[in-house]
């Protein structure tokens, strides 16, 4: 019993789930589900699609090279068993997986660095040109407070004297 | 002497299949087309030809019965009197003797009805004729369909009997039912008797072949005899009585010794003396079967001297074969067919005897000295009197001593099969298939290693190196993590104020809002009618919504609503000038609406934006709203008929064609028409 890897998304494929699809030259495309299997009946590029593994690897949204990617070899010559070894194996899988994802974090954390100063600058700017949407820039030179004070309607009669007021 | 091949004689038709394959045969291969218009001759001449065609047909097919069916002289006496005791000899003929009277009938009718032929002088009389003949020839036929599916039925029973040829190397076994004759048979040749507990398993003879000496033997089996007196013997004893009469071959007597057979020693003594005239000139074995129930030297007393007794007789058929020293082995010999102890030696011993017996025959005829002559054997001359025995090294006799040991070993190793019979068998117990592992602590065998840990195969991770190559990453991680440390800083001057959030949050929602009614304008483009401006019924361009807007945003927006009311034309054109307010036109002022009829507006405007049906809106086209109301009136009073009708109107959903022919027919240029 083995955990596949999806052809089209790469993700684990389960005892159970999925398809497998053999070509006439004897390669195997295993699918995770439906969805992938018929993104791949449509000849769709997973490299081009933008949910899968492969997208973002290429596009380097997430991390493609790193050492614990080496652990896990897939090996055709079967080791005699050893208790301790598989002990010892065991307990490496959880620490590598521990620090495969911290190190897939830190990859995240370093494409979103610049993102906060960017938003900033951005914001900044969008105030500066856009204020007139709130504001008329004449009613600066009155009051240089930059949102214009909240006025508290009361809808009622009232409300027709005041408009006339303001059409006046 | 015809050959006879009993094999393939050909099928015997039934009575009635004959005179429809005859008769279907005329039909088709002579001609069919005839007219009362023909030459007189002609139309004899054609019924003529059907007539004899039939008969000729007849003859060929009952000719073929006649001729291929053995007759009884002409055969081996063996199977004559084989043929006559299974089929007897008197019904057989007759049936054949029927076949042939019906031949010479048939020519007979045949010949008169043509030579009536000859003088008709109509279509119709000649047809009758033939119809005659026909008829005629037909109900003989019928007459001996008995006759035929005898024959028949012989014909499928003879295909079936033995290939026994009389004059080779035979051995016969003979003896009382049940002895074993048909398992020894079985032992020394490939013929698959049946082999049963019950008396007559062998209901006829059954012919096997087996080797002496590259000399081919027939062997034949023979089903049981019981002591009788000859008359009373059935059709299955006879058979083996026909075959000990007429074969000549060597006789293997079985005698049970045990009695398991049911019958005593005694009684098959007594059957052996009545059919020993039937062993006359052929060599005879007594054959003592069944030794690993019995042993022969535990027998009675009497037993023993009936056995003696039956073995004297046979030696004296020995003694009469002439010059041959007796050997007293070769008479009676011991065996048992279950642990096939002793049958080689009563085969060789019937072998040799059969062979001595013919030999002998042939020697003393007369053909041998023209074979005698053409061949020599040589021996060679001995030059001393050593012996030279063959030579075997040491080293294969000690491979061979070991190969004895292991053989003896291997009866008493217990293997897996026998672990398995012990502990209940196939499905209820499972073989421990670790037990043979070489692992480096016996410990271990038992374990069990799990294959997917966490969403990874395990066995890809299997490494002898791996805790090395684990702290090795460790350390790596360490490094980056105090490296991580260092690194860690923000930049925090670009903050907003709570004031510039504030604003900046306005300015989004209104973006927001502006984006939103676009889209919704964008999506309703295609289905809104393009409305000038002057016409706007929701009141979009009004100058109190522009007022509104302006001091939202902080101005001041009397100056601009006065100039935009001053460029605007007047809203309502009223007929009869009013008078304004100290004196002005309509014209000047704008004539604004009483405040009554702003409030009830405003009112409606803040429940609903339904409007009056019978108010006027500036795009419809109509003068005012009586104007309007008529309108309406009208077109009330004319669908008010239709109506009450219950005829479908307009708005009225239909369907034209329930069935559009288009998609109820016809074939598809590409894909299945499985559903329509």
């Amino acid at each position: 019993m083995r955990l596949e890897k999806c052809w089209f998304c790469s993700s684990t494929v389960y005892p159970g789930h999925g398809i497998q699809f053999v070509r006439n030259d004897a390669k195997i495309f295993r699918f995770c589900r439906s969805k992938c299997h018929k993104n791949f009946k449509m000849k769709r590029n997973p490299r081009k699609v933008k949910w899968t593994k492969a997208y973002r690897r290429l596009h380097g949204k997430d991390m493609t090279q790193d050492s614990t990617f080496e652990f896990e070899r897939k090996r055709n010559r079967p080791e005699r068993y050893d208790r301790n070894l598989t002990e010892n194996t065991l307990k490496a899988i959880k620490t590598i997986d521990k620090v495969r994802s911290a190190r897939q974090d830190r990859h995240h954390a370093q494409r979103m660095k610049g993102k906060k100063s960017k938003e900033q600058m951005e914001a900044k700017k969008e105030l500066e040109q856009q204020i007139h949407m709130v504001k008329a820039p004449s009613v600066f030179q009155h009051e240089p407070h930059l949102a214009m004070p909240k006025l508290k309607v009361k809808v009622s009669q009232q409300q027709l004297e005041e408009n006339h007021a303001m059409e006046e | 002497m015809v050959q006879y091949n009993l094999k393939k004689i050909t099928v015997v038709p039934n009575g009635k299949e004959m005179i429809d394959i005859v008769l279907s045969r005329t039909q088709r291969q002579t001609p069919t087309v005839v007219h009362k218009g023909y030459a007189l001759s002609r139309l004899r001449q054609f019924y003529m030809r059907k007539v004899k065609y039939t008969q000729q047909n007849f003859h060929e097919k009952l000719s073929a019965i006649i001729y291929e069916f053995p007759r009884l002289d002409d055969i081996h006496p063996f199977y004559g009197d084989l043929l006559h005791v299974l089929y007897n000899k008197d019904h057989y003929k007759l049936a054949l003797g029927q076949v042939n009277t019906a031949r010479n009938l048939i020519g007979k009718i045949a010949k008169d009805y043509v030579k009536l032929l000859k003088y008709g002088d109509s279509l119709y009389r000649c047809k009758c004729l033939k119809v005659a003949a026909l008829g005629r020839m037909c109900t003989v036929v019928k007459r001996i369909s008995p006759s035929l599916a005898y024959l028949e039925q012989i014909r499928q029973h003879m295909a079936r009997l033995p290939s026994i040829d009389p004059n080779t190397r035979t051995i016969l076994i003979c003896g009382y039912p049940n002895v074993g004759k048909s398992s020894f048979m079985n032992k020394i040749t490939r013929a698959d008797v049946d082999v049963q507990p019950y008396a007559f398993t062998t209901k006829s003879l059954f012919v096997g072949h087996t080797d002496y000496k590259y000399l081919r033997y027939q062997v034949i089996d023979t089903p049981g005899i019981l002591d009788r007196p000859f008359e009373d013997r059935n059709i299955i004893e006879m058979c083996s009585i026909t075959a000990l009469a007429h074969l000549r071959a060597a006789v293997l007597f079985f005698l049970d010794i045990s009695g398991s057979c049911g019958y005593s020693i005694a009684q098959q003594a007594a059957l052996f003396h009545s059919i020993k005239s039937l062993f006359m000139n052929k060599p005879l074995i007594i054959v003592c079967n069944k030794i690993d129930l019995q042993p022969i030297e535990s027998i009675s007393e009497e037993d023993r001297k009936l056995v003696m007794e039956m073995k004297a007789e046979a030696l004296k058929t020995v003694i009469g074969q002439g010059s041959e020293p007796t050997n007293e082995e070769g008479v009676l010999v011991a065996m048992s067919t279950l642990t096939e102890d002793g049958i080689i030696a009563v085969k060789n011993a019937a072998c040799e005897r059969l062979l001595d017996q013919r030999v002998e025959l042939k020697m003393k005829s007369k053909k041998i000295n023209d074979c005698l002559n053409r061949f020599h054997v040589a021996v060679p001359k001995p030059r001393d009197r050593m012996e030279r025995p063959p030579c075997i090294p040491q080293a294969v006799l000690e491979a061979r001593a070991k190969q004895a040991a292991e053989n003896a070993d291997r009866e008493t190793k217990r293997t897996e099969k026998d672990l398995e019979n012990e502990n209940g068998g196939a499905g209820v117990y499972s073989a421990n298939l670790r037990k043979h592992y070489i692992l480096a602590n016996e410990e271990w065998k038992e374990d069990i290693m799990p294959e997917i840990l966490d969403g990874h195969n395990v066995y890809d991770f299997v490494d002898p190196d791996i805790l090395q190559r684990l702290e090795e990453l460790e350390r790596e991680e360490g490094l980056r993590l105090a490296e991580d440390a260092v690194d860690d800083f923000e930049m925090d001057d670009l903050e907003l104020t709570p004031q510039e959030k504030e604003a900046l949050a306005e300015i989004r929602k209104k973006k927001s809002l502006l984006i939103r009614e676009h889209r919704m304008k964008k999506s309703t483009a295609e289905s809104r009618p393009i409305v000038p401006r002057k016409f706007d019924k929701d009141r979009k361009f009004t100058s109190e919504r522009m007022g509104r807007e302006l001091s939202s945003l902080g101005l001041d927006p009397s100056l601009a609503i006065s100039r935009a009311r001053s460029r605007s034309r007047g809203r309502k054109r009223h007929r009869s000038p009013e008078t304004g307010i100290n004196g002005q036109d309509a014209m000047d002022m704008d004539i604004e609406p009483s405040n009554k009829k702003l409030r009830a507006r405003s009112r409606s405007a803040s429940r609903s934006k339904s409007r009056p049906p019978s108010e006027v809106v500036p795009g419809e086209g109509f003068r005012d709203s009586s104007q309007k109301n008529k309108a309406i009136k009208l077109f009330k009073k004319s669908s008010m008929k239709r109506n009450k009708d219950a005829r479908r109107g307009e708005a009225d959903r239909v369907i034209p064609t329930l069935k559009p022919k288009h998609l109820f027919s016809g074939k598809r240029s590409i894909g299945k028409t499985q559903r329509r």
